[in-house]
């Protein structure tokens, strides 16, 4: 008889983002006041997003355009026939105690977003996320609390309408995604993306993008969803991934024990490196819906999709895709280089403009970047244009200046831009390759160094190093190495 | 108290000063408020300094629109920048508004005297402005009586001669109403014609501001100043205003007039049944085409209306917290301070509409109650749509009665709520219409014809009306309070 071990029950998550993303409009959703961040408490607001008696809401079309990109860099199909609706809850911070949102007919839906992920063999591959909905809404404003951190406990609390109003697109992924790694690619995605369209800062300290995340667990093989959690405060992709792989382990760790998951809502702690329950919700809540009566319903001409959908950018997978298999750059490459699309701008003007792909990467990902972060600046406030660079990278590659002399100009195009061409030629940089030029330097060298010469040729070959260094220093770096090597080393043989 | 067009002409003949004009209107005031409670504060002061610059204005030589220098009272649901706005309701008590509203910039712009707020319920919640958390108008008729509401107080305030014309707001009767308990002239625009921008919200797909005045023209001068395009709101119409006035042709021959059967019959007072027959009897003379009409929803209107507006307004007023502005009761937490201030702050019909409204919106039972009274709302606009295929304009009653007593129907809100059953499936279906006086019960109160025309035909609407008023005798019938 044999016995086998009981089998260990597999356990798989089941996540889904919900994203609020800022859009970068100059004003409010409902009213003309400004959405600067940082602004002193209060110093942003009208009577219409402070919710004054009378005052009605009257919507920024910038707001419909940046959702509608949005949606359609996200493959979502845009409505023809959207609404905005009241949402109705109680709070200090929502001056209306109603927030003026998207229920049942939102902008956009049934859209998809694809991420690069690395397989369990390393390599690289690509999943499919769906995007459930993306609707327009207001946001509501800052409590500062007094006393206490949360509203509970406070002796008095401080209400800030800043940020009343200031417009939020959500975004609503489908259940797709199965760990914390797949959860923070989708985010840092999803940023891009919005990035590109230059609808959303995407800053998460600043709170431009918030991500919540809702996970549950089940067996593997299951079908029906476990019992959801959701959790907040993540402020950064890094802690999006940390939070859920805490709580992919802190529910498997429940179930095995055989203990039941809570449905509630769950705080990310950066301190403890943990989530902390915040609130269990009881049913859910009933927020009593309608459609906003002071907003007539959208309906888009089909031109203005067809507008919208032509000033929409190139999008970074596009781009990477591009970048790996035209231009023959690698995976990482690829993606480093798209991150930022004026980063990627910058170089494909830069190989447009003729440098080589590889070596315009390498000179953007490596001393380009290590200035602009060295003097904190973006890459389009650079003064040295990407035909600068593409000149550059011409100049070494048809050996007019070897590489050492390109990296001596480097720092003065990066300050003060112009062409390197005409620099290299204005300094006498231009690399020495005449054979017959060559010569006689070298033989100018070796009779200056007779001892050397001497030892040389006795079998300290090492000394080759010195004389080159000799001929460098006469022809201040400009001697080609590879034409000088060989001839100098025909010299020393005698 | 004399007629815009009259009062003009005396102001540009330099007969009479606008100081002159306006220090009468504010002794009528003075002399007849203690009696009939219109106003809920008198602007006096800002009064005499509009009137000092349209003297100004005319001494200069300056021409003056046909407004200028004319007194007029403002419903207190409407902001008026710096002066209280209370909506007749204690959460508002002491609100100044930070702002101005469409309405009253333009008035302002135009010269008008604004000489006071006027009362009305509670958040323009009644049929009787009795619902003021302040005070309860009379009806100058008969100061037992209630004015009608809930714009009870411009109403009694133009039929009194406290100003020439008063502006109300319009939700499911509310300037149609009191017109007719005060013999007045009310008239409620198609919706979106006039701005809600400053209009303290009440029931927003519905609510509408209108003009209240002693006769057709100065309603019509009226209405043509509040109307036209704001920018500012959302569903305001981008139509060309005409110049109402035009429309005031004492001549209405082979004007097809619809009656709509359903306003006829029970529940409908024998003599205001009589009345109104009479004077569709006088369209009839003065060379109109009566038809019957039917519209078989119309009877659907009441209970319909009494689902969508409080749904709304359970939504407009829960900004009513205590947190910004206003009434706050103190309390020791947030969930307290919320429940203290509102159920101190609002009086009883307030409350009670936002419970239904709360209710009705709540999950579970908003398909059968919201979007239900959503549908049927759509099945009374197809009724109305199909009777204006055959008729130019549609009459009936403004109100099953004449003016009630006050009291009389405080404690049972059904039956108050009956006194709008004529008037709501007009602003369900976002309709023009007006209320002017038609006759007299044997108690010498004023009866109203309410007239309904398509959307945007405000001028045949007073078209109509005018050549009624010009062939009848009622419009010079005043009350001696």
């Amino acid at each position: 008889m044999t016995s086998a071990a009981p089998v260990k029950t597999q356990y798989e998550a089941v996540i889904g983002l919900e994203t609020h993303c800022q859009l970068k409009t100059t004003t409010k959703i409902f009213c003309s006041c400004a959405t600067d961040f940082g602004a002193p408490p209060n110093h942003q607001v009208c009577p219409i997003c402070m919710g004054m008696p009378g005052v009605l809401p009257v919507l920024n079309q910038k707001v419909l355009e940046y959702a509608v990109k949005a949606g359609l860099a996200l493959n979502c199909q845009i409505a023809s026939y959207s609404k905005f609706d009241r949402k109705q809850y109680f709070y200090p911070d929502l001056p209306k105690n109603y927030q003026i949102s998207q229920y049942d007919l939102p902008i956009a839906e049934h859209g998809w977003l694809e991420i690069e992920l690395v397989d369990a063999a390393g390599d690289p591959c690509h999943k499919k996320v769906g995007i459930t909905r993306l609707h327009m809404e207001e946001d509501a404003g800052k409590l500062v609390h007094g006393g206490s951190d949360r509203l509970s406990g406070s002796t008095y609390s401080l209400a800030d309408f800043n940020r009343t109003g200031v417009p939020l697109c959500e975004i609503v992924s489908e259940p797709d995604l199965r760990s914390g790694a797949e959860a923070a690619e989708y985010a840092q995605e999803l940023r891009r993306i919005l990035r590109y369209l230059g609808v959303c800062d995407g800053n998460m300290q600043e709170g431009s993008l918030r991500c919540d995340v809702n996970i549950s667990m089940r067996p593997v093989g299951q079908t029906k969803f476990g019992t959801k959690v959701e959790i907040k405060n993540m402020n950064s992709f890094n802690a999006i991934q940390r939070a859920i792989d805490y709580e992919i382990e802190r529910q498997t760790e429940a179930l095995e024990c055989g203990e039941l998951i809570i449905q509630e809502t769950r705080l990310w702690e950066e301190g403890t490196q943990q989530t902390i329950s915040m609130r269990v919700k009881e049913g859910s809540s009933d927020y009593r819906y309608f459609p906003e009566p002071d907003l007539c319903a959208i309906e888009l001409p089909a031109e203005q999709l067809v507008q919208w959908q032509s000033e929409l950018p190139e999008l970074p997978a596009h781009k990477r895709h591009y970048y790996e298999t035209e231009l023959g750059l690698s995976a990482y490459d690829a993606r480093l280089l798209t991150d930022d699309r004026v980063v990627a701008e910058y170089f494909e003007s830069t190989v447009v403009a003729g440098g080589n792909p590889k070596q315009a990467a390498n000179w953007i990902m490596g001393d380009i970047t290590g200035y602009l972060n060295n003097h904190k600046l973006s890459i389009t406030e650079l003064a040295l244009q990407p035909q600068g660079l593409a000149e550059l990278i011409v100049l070494i590659e048809n050996s007019t200046i070897s590489s050492k002399i390109a990296k001596d100009l480097l720092p003065e195009l990066l300050s003060r831009g112009g062409s390197a061409k005409e620099m290299v030629e204005r300094q006498g940089l231009t690399q020495i390759a005449d054979p017959g030029t060559l010569t006689t330097m070298i033989n100018e060298v070796l009779l200056a160094h007779p001892q050397e010469l001497e030892q040389y040729r006795n079998g300290k070959t090492k000394l080759q190093g010195f004389f080159v260094g000799q001929i460098m220093k006469k022809t201040g770096g400009r001697a080609e190495p590879k034409i000088t090597n060989q001839l100098l080393v025909q010299k020393l043989k005698g | 108290m004399a007629s815009i067009r009259e009062l003009h002409q005396q102001l540009v003949s330099k007969e009479r000063s606008c100081t002159e004009v306006t220090e009468a209107a504010l002794a009528q005031i003075q002399q007849l408020e203690p009696k009939l409670h219109s106003f809920l504060a008198v602007t006096a002061e800002q009064a005499l300094e509009q009137a000092r610059q349209v003297d100004a204005q005319i001494a200069a030589g300056q021409p003056i629109g046909p407004l200028a220098g004319i007194p007029i009272g403002i419903k207190d649901n409407l902001c008026t920048q710096g002066i209280p706005t209370t909506c007749a309701s204690r959460i508002l008590q002491n609100f100044i508004p930070s702002y101005e509203s469409t309405v009253t910039q333009k008035l302002q712009n135009a010269g008008a005297v604004m000489v006071g707020k006027t009362n009305l319920d509670e958040f323009a919640m009644g049929s009787s402005t009795e619902n003021s958390a302040y005070q309860v108008t009379a009806n100058p008729w008969d100061i037992e009586r209630v004015p009608g509401g809930s714009s009870g107080g411009s109403a009694a305030a133009v039929a009194a001669g406290e100003c020439v014309v008063a502006l109300g707001s319009d939700t499911g009767g509310s300037i149609r109403l009191p017109a007719s308990f005060c013999g007045v002239v009310g008239l409620k625009p198609t919706y979106g014609l006039v701005s809600r921008y400053g209009l303290v919200a009440f029931a927003s797909s519905l609510d509408q501001i209108g003009p209240l005045a002693q006769s057709v023209e100065d309603a019509a001068i009226l209405l043509g100043a509040i109307a036209g395009y704001d920018p500012q709101d959302s569903t305001s119409l981008n139509v060309a205003i005409p110049d109402y006035t035009q429309s005031l042709i004492p001549d209405i021959k082979g004007k097809r007039i619809g009656v709509i059967q359903e306003t006829f019959g029970e529940g409908l007072d024998p003599v205001v049944e009589k009345t109104v027959q009479e004077a569709i009897q006088q369209l009839k003379d003065l060379g109109a085409e009566i038809k019957e009409v039917s519209c078989p929803r119309f009877r659907y209107g009441l209970p319909t209306y009494y689902i969508i507006a409080p749904s709304e307004a359970s939504a407009n007023l829960a900004r009513y917290d205590g947190v910004k502005y206003g009434f706050r009761a103190e309390a020791d937490n947030l969930l307290a301070m919320y429940k203290q201030t509102r159920s101190q702050g609002f009086g009883a019909e307030v409350k009670r509409r936002i419970m239904i409204g709360t209710y009705t919106l709540s999950a579970g039972y908003y398909d059968a109650y919201y979007l239900k009274a959503q549908k049927v709302r759509t099945l009374i606009k197809q009724d109305f749509e199909q009777a204006f295929e055959q008729v130019d304009v549609l009459v009936s009653p403004t109100a099953p009665t004449t003016a009630f007593k006050a009291g009389e129907k405080t404690t049972d809100p059904l039956t108050m709520y009956l006194s709008d059953l004529m008037t709501v499936p007009v602003n369900l279906a976002g309709l023009p219409s007006l209320s002017l006086p038609c006759g007299f019960d044997p108690q010498g109160l004023p009866i109203g014809l309410q007239m309904i025309s398509n959307v945007l035909c405000e001028g045949i609407l007073l078209q109509v009306a005018y050549a009624y008023e010009q062939a009848t005798p009622w419009h010079k019938h005043s009350p001696q309070v």
